[in-house]
């Protein structure tokens, strides 16, 4: 008994409809959070520049006085903690966002600032310290992963040691005066400690041998959350 | 290449979606059309039916499968057990004979030749105008003839109805987990029974005017899965299927993963070579909802699924290499902190179409579940169904994808003699 029943086309679209409208919500609700958490990263970024000029101002005020007083801690954990979020986000919104890059740029612009900052407060204070500009490149550089592995680890055992990383590929001024100043080649990773120039990928060991003044800094003593480096592959 | 893996993951997504969608619409339609029989359901005649039973190596399961044919609750005037004997290794024939003096039974004794040929005995000395069958690793309800011959009935254009199979006594995590997936099958399929669209007419108790195979030939051996083919054979020559829900099998599920494993192989790899011998009713909208929704959606759930896996394995191995570089190149460091930050909670729109995807599958076990048993309730042992088969479904998918491209054959016969060694 042959019976082909007729289509029922009229379900078949409200189906695409309804199922159109649940992946819209998706979207939707996917957004609102990506918006949500690059508010905090703004605020975030905001916090550390206020807290940055705060202490600019501080430094300048307190020229004549102990150096004690200047704090130099907190901005850099804060900084590094915005570092492993503009990390998260880059590979879970994308590298190309323009909401990310703009991010990535007013991060990478702290940390010039802090680094010039706190150059300025270890020379006029005497204190000990190394400075390490971590230059990579999110595309095509394969040793910059481990790089990245060497100076997490390094920052663990050496927590006054200061490493800001920068996206030598980041279209902004103020990183291609930096490449330019320090003449850091284009053979990602590049380091420059306390001014010295190191192209390709150094590990621990290489690094502590040709950087003696590592092993002067107080090491750490008790375990304490894990900062991670920013690069990343 | 990962805007292509973003394209097809969201293609895959939205019609895996769209399959749940369209059976949730096709519930809110139709659920005041899902009858449930009343207990003393009686009929206006009693149509004549034979029911074969094909056994191979069943010495364990025979008897209970027999005697829950003689308790059905149907005249016995009108119904003919035909226990075919498909030359079992064991003592099945023996087991066989023990029925041989019942009248309504009749028992064959043949070489053996697969499935298809034990059920091709029943057509050929069936003279009833309804002929069924049964696994002989099943057992029916003493209601579910009655219940099917009720909706033969009640629609007289339908051809063949299939039964609401459920796994009895499931006695571990596994067997839990397959009474789970056919409690759900038991939603889909009246949903598929509504829309004209199912696919399968298993061996468990399906019931067919006997005019289908009349006009369109006996069983086929069919890659080993006779009960798909002769449901397409059907669909394509208009022939309709309808689900009966309340018309309850109880079957023994595979115990094991490895049988759980190669019956599943058999299962999948007949319905790719079938899918393929049946290609041409692919998106021919004459044919209706087998052809524009059953078979895509079959193959879309294939492909999701080795999709699903190839991510995880991806993501595994990609943690696995990073880890092995790290600890190359810095050591093993000390035990990591972990401190929660609800910053690094992933809120990608691909988790919250997993996550709808996940609850729709959810709705359709409870629903499942509901017209099973009569149960709503939600059960964690749902996610044993997920987990279990998120983790060991993919390996029979791509095995039986190798074993149709190179048509290799997984033998219904070869599963039976495992299952008997493994006794």
């Amino acid at each position: 008994m042959q019976h082909f029943e007729p289509n029922d086309w009229k379900k078949y679209i409200i189906t695409f409809l309804v199922t159109g409208a649940l992946f819209l919500s998706a979207f939707w609700v996917s957004n609102y959070f990506t918006g949500r958490k690059i508010d905090q990263v703004k605020i975030a970024e905001d916090k550390i520049s206020l807290d940055l000029m705060s202490s600019e101002i501080q430094f300048s005020l307190l020229q004549e006085m102990s150096c004690k007083d200047v704090s130099t801690n907190a901005l850099s954990s804060e900084l590094n903690s915005l570092a492993e979020k503009i990390s998260y986000s880059e590979s879970n919104i994308g590298t190309e966002n323009s909401n990310v890059v703009s991010l990535k740029k007013y991060y990478s612009i702290l940390e010039i600032k802090d680094y010039l900052l706190m150059k300025r407060i270890t020379e006029r204070c005497g204190q000990k310290s190394v400075f390490v500009l971590y230059f990579y490149d999110n595309d095509t550089c394969a040793d910059c992963t481990k790089q990245g592995y060497v100076l997490t680890s390094l920052k663990e055992k050496y927590p006054a040691l200061r490493v800001y990383s920068f996206d030598y590929n980041l279209d902004l001024s103020a990183i291609k005066a930096m490449i330019s100043i320090y003449n850091v080649p284009d053979k990602m990773p590049a380091l420059v400690i306390n001014g010295k120039v190191y192209s390709g990928f150094q590990s621990i060991e290489t690094v502590e041998k040709n950087f003696p003044q590592l092993k002067t800094l107080k090491k750490k003593e008790i375990p304490e959350s894990k900062e991670t480096t920013k690069k990343s592959a | 290449m990962d805007s292509l893996y973003t394209i097809v993951f969201y293609v895959l997504s939205f019609l895996s979606v769209y399959v749940q969608v369209f059976f949730l619409i096709t519930f809110l339609q139709k659920r005041k059309q899902i009858v449930y029989h009343a207990d003393n359901l009686e009929l206006a005649s009693y149509p004549s039916v034979t029911v074969t039973v094909p056994c191979f190596n069943e010495e364990n399961t025979i008897d209970k499968t027999v005697k829950s044919l003689l308790a059905l609750d149907y005249p016995k005037d009108k119904l003919t057990i035909f226990l075919v004997d498909d030359g079992s290794t064991d003592t099945t024939w023996q087991k066989i004979k023990e029925f041989e003096s019942h009248p309504n039974i009749k028992i064959f004794h043949k070489e053996n030749g697969g499935k298809h040929t034990a059920l091709n005995i029943g057509l050929v000395h069936a003279v009833s105008e309804f002929v069924g069958c049964l696994d002989a690793d099943s057992f029916v309800h003493p209601q579910a003839l009655k219940r099917i011959m009720k909706t033969f009935e009640s629609y007289p254009k339908t051809m063949a109805i299939a039964p609401s199979i459920i796994v009895y006594n499931p006695k571990n995590i596994l067997q839990t987990a397959q009474k789970i997936e056919y409690d759900m099958a038991v939603y889909t399929k009246k949903m598929l029974g509504f829309m004209g669209g199912i696919h399968v007419t298993p061996g468990p108790f399906s019931i067919f005017r006997k005019k289908v195979f009349d006009d369109l030939g006996p069983y086929r051996k069919a890659h080993n899965t006779e009960d798909q083919e002769i449901a397409l054979r059907m669909q394509e020559h208009g022939y309709k299927i309808d689900h009966c829900p309340d018309a309850y099998v109880y079957t023994v599920a595979p115990n094991s993963v490895l049988k759980l494993y190669r019956q599943r192989i058999r299962w999948i790899y007949g319905f790719i070579k079938n899918l393929i011998d049946y290609r041409r009713l692919i998106f021919k909208k004459k044919y209706g909802t087998i052809a524009l929704f059953t078979l895509p959606s079959g193959f879309i759930s294939i492909l999701g699924a080795i999709f699903l896996f190839g991510t995880v394995i991806y993501n595994i191995g990609s943690y696995a290499s990073r880890k092995f570089v790290q600890i190359q190149t810095v050591g093993i460091e000390g035990t990591p902190s972990f401190h929660f930050d609800w910053f690094f909670v992933n809120t990608q729109a691909a988790l919250f179409f997993s996550v709808i995807l996940y609850i729709l599958v959810i709705v359709s076990v409870v629903l499942g579940r509901r017209m099973a048993e009569g149960r709503a309730g939600f059960s964690l042992t749902i996610f044993y169904f997920i987990i279990i088969y998120s983790i060991i479904a993919p390996f029979w998918l791509l095995r039986a994808i190798y074993n149709a491209i190179r048509s290799h054959e997984s033998s219904w016969t070869f599963e039976r003699q495992s299952a008997t060694e493994a006794k």
